[in-house]
């Protein structure tokens, strides 16, 4: 890539900062150049974020329909798998897969679910409720 | 606690740590294409059956942490690294190294990483920062990918250093322990060194999935996934590949530009001109990793989408694995005569 071919176009890590690119000079030498993004790689990333959103989405709808816990939620709502979930709580996965189907949710206790709170940053109330309220 | 210390923004995280950190103990030629060199830095794998995010576990890059102990063991330059189980040990540790005036390396995870943007907190783990002072409740941080240095509360800093999941940081604290001189012939040994163990992950490596097999690999296996995984998930896939390949601290063509610019700074102490050539082969790699990048977004933006569309997407790999196969024969064949 030629210096004047790096890139300008808008995108989200702009808000933080440019970020370097390697790039030739005229004479064929290598020299760093700040980019503001790049909108091949920004739609990449719009795109993962778009199927996030659709996650999150389907998982409020299967907690509403009665079909999952609010941890399935969460879950999606902060990027988790369940290995992550695992590592945050303590919890082991197939317990996690349990706490996932309402019956069992149900019937935690509220040093379960304040395990479930910190690892989701939220509180008691808004794990049982999925009613959240943050910026 | 505040010392003197000179942030430099460099493309990739871990580069930028190592580099910054040896300027500290009076280490100052090794620039972030030397380090990424020395450390052997490029690589590629495509590991199946695993995912990440959902999407395909591909990696341009070597696994997180070898560059910065690569490059310090091949300038002789002992390591002081610590993992923590507690979080109070940590912080303590921290503020002793920061008391004695010793900026230190911290693997943290970017989650909860306050000061970057919202679009770009993943689990990833794997991120490196510099801790380099504190001020009242603040650390004080320089993270390499930035132009400038920043800060964070110390209940900020705890959370990102004790991250959960894939790679957690534990903790984990890194510095070079005492000053060292480097001498130019060292740093020819190391590079020679960097390179020859470059070329092994390249070329020489077993099975299918690594090194320039896997970019073959995953060029044909890209021509099946739109049959296999249907259009959609077969765009998110490659919208991941290009995340992988260009996201912040690439330098741009999944690293191959960091690679070519040190094969350039290698001439300058090697002399060989073999090292220019390959430069540039490596040059038009990165440059050809882009055009298939803009292949991928016509795919996943729907612009495009046949099945002929993701052949030439494929096959744009293929001819990538040409390219980078001959520019390592090509350095696989230099006399070194140090």
């Amino acid at each position: 890539m030629k210096k004047e071919d790096i890139p300008q176009d808008d995108g989200a890590l702009n808000k933080l900062t440019k970020e370097i690119v390697y790039a030739v000079d005229n004479s064929g030498k290598y020299v760093t150049g700040l980019s503001t993004g790049w909108k091949v790689k920004a739609t990449a990333l719009d795109l993962a974020w778009e199927d996030i959103e659709q996650r999150i989405e389907h998982a409020r709808q299967k907690v509403i329909s009665n079909e999952a816990s609010p941890v399935l939620f969460f879950m999606e709502l902060r990027l988790m798998d369940i290995g992550i979930v695992a590592a945050y709580t303590g919890f082991w996965k197939w317990t996690i897969r349990q706490h996932l189907k309402p019956a069992s949710f149900k019937k935690l206790s509220q040093k379960k679910l304040q395990q479930y709170a910190e690892a989701f940053n939220i509180t008691v109330e808004e794990l049982k409720t999925m009613n959240l309220h943050e910026a | 606690m505040k010392h003197e210390f000179k942030h430099l923004q460099a493309a990739h995280c871990e580069n930028g740590v190592t580099s910054n950190l040896l300027r500290t103990i009076g280490v100052d030629k090794i620039t972030e294409p030397l380090a990424f060199g020395i450390g052997s830095g490029l690589f590629f794998v495509y590991v199946p059956f695993l995912k990440i995010n959902k999407g395909p576990a591909i990696a341009f890059r070597t696994m997180p942490g070898l560059i910065f102990k690569r490059t310090c063991n091949a300038l002789n330059i002992p390591v002081i690294r610590k993992k923590f189980s507690s979080k109070e040990s940590a912080e303590k540790y921290l503020q002793q190294c920061l008391q004695s005036g010793q900026p230190v390396g911290c693997q943290v995870g970017v989650y909860y990483l306050s000061y970057f943007p919202k679009e770009y907190r993943f689990h990833f783990n794997a991120h490196n920062i510099i801790v380099y002072g504190k001020e009242d409740d603040r650390y004080l941080i320089s993270d390499p990918v930035m132009e400038e240095v920043t800060s964070l509360s110390s209940y900020e800093l705890e959370r990102v250093r004790f991250a959960k999941g894939a790679l957690a940081p534990r903790g984990q604290v890194y510095y070079p322990k005492e000053n060292k001189i480097v001498t130019d012939q060292q740093i020819r040994k190391a590079i020679e060194t960097g390179i020859k163990r470059n070329v092994n992950h390249m070329i020489r490596i077993p099975g299918n999935v690594a090194g320039v097999k896997g970019i073959t690999y995953t060029g044909k296996k890209i021509k099946k996934w739109r049959d296999k995984l249907g259009q959609q998930t077969a765009g998110l896939y490659l919208a991941q590949l290009v995340r992988m390949q260009e996201e912040i601290g690439t330098g741009g063509g999944g690293f191959r530009y960091i690679y070519a610019a040190f094969l350039q700074q290698a001439h300058a102490y090697i002399g060989n001109d073999a090292l220019l050539e390959t430069s540039k082969k490596f040059t038009q790699a990165g440059d050809m990793w882009r055009n298939a990048a803009v292949q991928a977004a016509g795919i996943y933006k729907g612009r495009i989408g046949s099945q002929a569309d993701f052949d030439v997407m494929g096959d744009y790999l293929i001819e990538i694995a040409e390219v980078e196969k001959n520019a390592f024969q090509g350095l696989s064949k230099i006399k070194w005569n140090s």
